[in-house]
């Protein structure tokens, strides 16, 4: 008996040396908690990526342009470009260690630049944003050996970073200077915007704006915000949309008209 | 005429293993550099948005030229029945291979993605001519191993004639394929001109050749070989005839663009206010590269003089690289005319050049690499001279000339 009262009853007092270590639950609970956390919105993101995939391709009932209106566009005003640099993540390039900074102004990728011209005889002054022109006929994709470049059936002219070589040809080619060349590391970058060392990019009119059902870009918004309004972006294939209606009312000229390229941006005033 | 006795290279085993040495070396340091540059990325060589191809493609271009010109030596043999040349073909079939296999690595290791190469030999579109000239290089190269073939075994001799001509004929579009790599660009100024791919085709007939006259006076040299009188008046003679030609077509390439009023001011920045490439166009591609080795070919008294020839030739190599890095980089250093009868006053952010003349220095990875393909073509060279029998054991004017042959028999 007294053996029985010396041992503690193992029903009402459990033995705390088989007991599982309450610390340790705590943290496997708290670490399965954070893991669900950290994992559950890719696995949502990844769900919806997969539930709604794009299964239509890209027609030619459509066909992206823009009008710009020079006498609109500002001396001095970079709306257009630091969109652009924004949305397409052409801000988080970063400057290589050591490089001097004229050298590293050429080597940087610009998808779009504010361009002062004048003419020779009057001396009169035009700005304009300039931009890939997205020809119709494009000898950037003409050139491509591997057909990295090339345009969608709504116009838009793009490369495949997957097949891109970086033999720079395109460049060579384009009459524009719209393309660049990533020479440099990249080490921040956007889903939207992907960006890689050794491959060329240019101006794809937000194209993932345009694959999400938005109808215009980041620079002809910006410009619209800061009150100029010289860019209209539209579909040059409807003829009573905003954009044909303007190419109606005023007149228009493509860059290096005589290459006959029939580009999908066209300028007014120049 | 004799019979034509091939020989490897004998040279002392130390100096062939030095010589092999010393170009593994620069091969060796070209390949880290190559290698810095992929790793760092194209941002620690003088190229930029505007410049876009640098030092590495003025050697690529050279090298992949002469390659189609030094097979030219083997053509007059074989195609053009000219006995007299007919000991050279094999040299000259050996350095065509060698050369291009250079100049394709250049080309190779300064893409932004030389790790896709398996991309741009599976992946085509043949609108584009630099996919046309991945197929003329290949197939440069293995015509180029069966015309040696047939040089080489009594078995393909048959076929000797055929192969040789074939072989020609590639040559011939390879080399317009590489002008047109520059002629079909409508976008820029100093290109958009067909007169760029026979003029390609010229070139390479001159620099193909003097790389040639060096490389045999060379491996003579060093084997107590004999090159007679002959032989070398009929090379140089070539020679000058070739020199001249490019410069015939450098004139009416420069004529066509001056006659036009909207090619003048690029004619301009070339002929008269493009500083380095102005300077680099009259007195490297004109004056060295052309006018001095003419001097010297058609002089009456240093024309006989072996090392005038061969001085003659390495003034025609560097004429040659001159007038590629006047090609290739001051038409790109040009500014791109977008806005006739305007002036670019500014061109987005400060600095990025659009109405001015693009900066470009080439950064020295980009020189070691160019000169890392050219160890490669006379590495590959060298090799094959030594294992393989390509050199005729003479080139004395007995043995090529049976005129020559004749006279001394009936001497004796």
């Amino acid at each position: 008996m007294s053996e029985h009262t010396q041992q503690p009853d193992s029903d009402q007092q459990p033995d705390l040396v088989q007991q599982p270590d309450r610390g340790r639950r705590d943290f496997l609970a708290t670490a399965a908690g954070l893991a669900t956390a950290a994992v559950a919105p890719g696995v949502v993101l990844h769900t919806a990526a997969v539930a709604a995939p794009r299964t239509t391709p890209v027609t030619d009932i459509k066909r992206w342009g823009m009008l710009i209106d020079t006498a609109k566009c500002a001396d001095g005003c970079t709306a257009c470009v630091d969109a652009c640099d924004h949305e397409n993540g052409l801000d988080l390039q970063e400057t290589p260690e050591g490089i001097k900074p004229l050298k590293w102004d050429n080597q940087r990728a610009t998808w779009i630049r504010k361009v002062k011209l004048r003419d020779n005889l009057t001396g009169r002054m035009t700005n304009l944003p300039l931009m890939c022109q997205h020809c119709e006929n494009p000898p950037c994709v003409d050139v491509c050996p591997t057909g990295a470049s090339f345009k969608r059936a709504d116009g838009i002219v793009m490369v495949d970073r997957h097949t891109c070589i970086g033999c720079r040809y395109c460049m060579m080619a384009c009459p524009y200077k719209a393309r660049s060349f990533i020479h440099e590391q990249v080490v921040q970058k956007l889903t939207r915007a992907p960006r890689g060392k050794g491959c060329v990019e240019s101006c794809n009119l937000c194209v993932h704006r345009l694959d999400n059902g938005e109808s215009s870009t980041a620079c002809a918004d910006a410009c619209q915000e800061v009150g100029h309004a010289a860019i209209l972006f539209g579909d040059l294939n409807d003829p009573h949309g905003a954009l044909r209606e303007a190419l109606r009312q005023v007149n228009s000229r493509q860059i290096r008209q005589d290459l006959e390229l029939n580009t999908g941006v066209r300028y007014a005033g120049i | 005429m004799r019979r034509i006795v091939y020989r490897e290279w004998r040279i002392e085993s130390s100096r062939y293993w030095s010589l092999l040495a010393i170009l593994a070396g620069v091969i060796a340091i070209g390949g880290l550099a190559a290698l810095y540059m992929e790793h760092e990325g194209h941002w620690v060589t003088g190229m930029t948005n505007s410049v876009v191809w640098g030092a590495p493609h003025v050697f690529a271009v050279f090298l992949i030229v002469s390659a189609s010109g030094a097979l030219n030596v083997a053509s007059i043999g074989t195609v053009f029945d000219k006995s007299f040349y007919k000991p050279l073909g094999r040299l000259s079939g050996l350095l065509a291979a060698a050369l291009l296999v250079g100049g394709l690595l250049v080309l190779v290791l300064d893409l932004g993605r030389p790790d896709r190469l398996a991309v741009a030999m599976t992946t085509y579109n043949f609108s584009s001519i630099f996919a046309w000239n991945i197929f003329l290089y290949t197939g440069f190269v293995a015509i180029v191993i069966a015309y040696l073939w047939t040089m080489a075994d009594r078995k393909g001799d048959p076929y000797k004639k055929p192969v040789g001509t074939f072989a020609f004929l590639w040559r011939l579009a390879l080399t317009t394929g590489t002008g047109s790599i520059f002629g079909f660009l409508v976008g820029r100024e100093a290109y958009d001109t067909a007169v760029l791919a026979p003029m390609f085709v010229v070139m390479s007939f001159a620099y193909g050749l003097a790389i040639y006259i060096l490389v045999l006076m060379y491996s003579f040299a060093q084997d107590d070989r004999p090159i007679g009188a002959l032989m070398l008046k009929r090379l140089k003679n070539l020679l000058g005839l070739f020199v001249a030609g490019v410069l015939y077509f450098t004139l009416i390439y420069h004529l066509t663009r001056l006659y036009g009023a909207q090619t003048q001011s690029i004619e301009h920045f070339l002929l008269v206010s493009g500083g380095i490439y102005t300077l680099v166009f009259w007195l490297g591609w004109m004056m060295i590269g052309s006018l001095l080795p003419l001097g010297i070919i058609y002089h009456p008294r240093h024309s006989k003089n072996p090392r005038a020839i061969a001085l003659a030739s390495a003034l025609v190599i560097i004429g040659g690289l001159a007038a590629m890095y006047v090609i290739i980089i001051g038409s790109q250093a040009y500014p791109q005319e977008m806005f006739p009868g305007m002036s670019v006053v500014e061109f987005g952010a400060p600095g990025d050049i659009g109405g001015a003349v693009a900066p470009y220095w080439p950064s020295l990875p980009e020189l070691l690499l160019g000169i890392g393909g050219v160890a490669v073509a006379l590495l590959i060279t060298t090799v094959g001279i030594r294992v393989l029998q390509f050199l005729p054991e003479s080139l004395a004017d007995r043995a090529v000339d049976p005129h020559v042959a004749a006279a001394e028999s009936r001497q004796q």
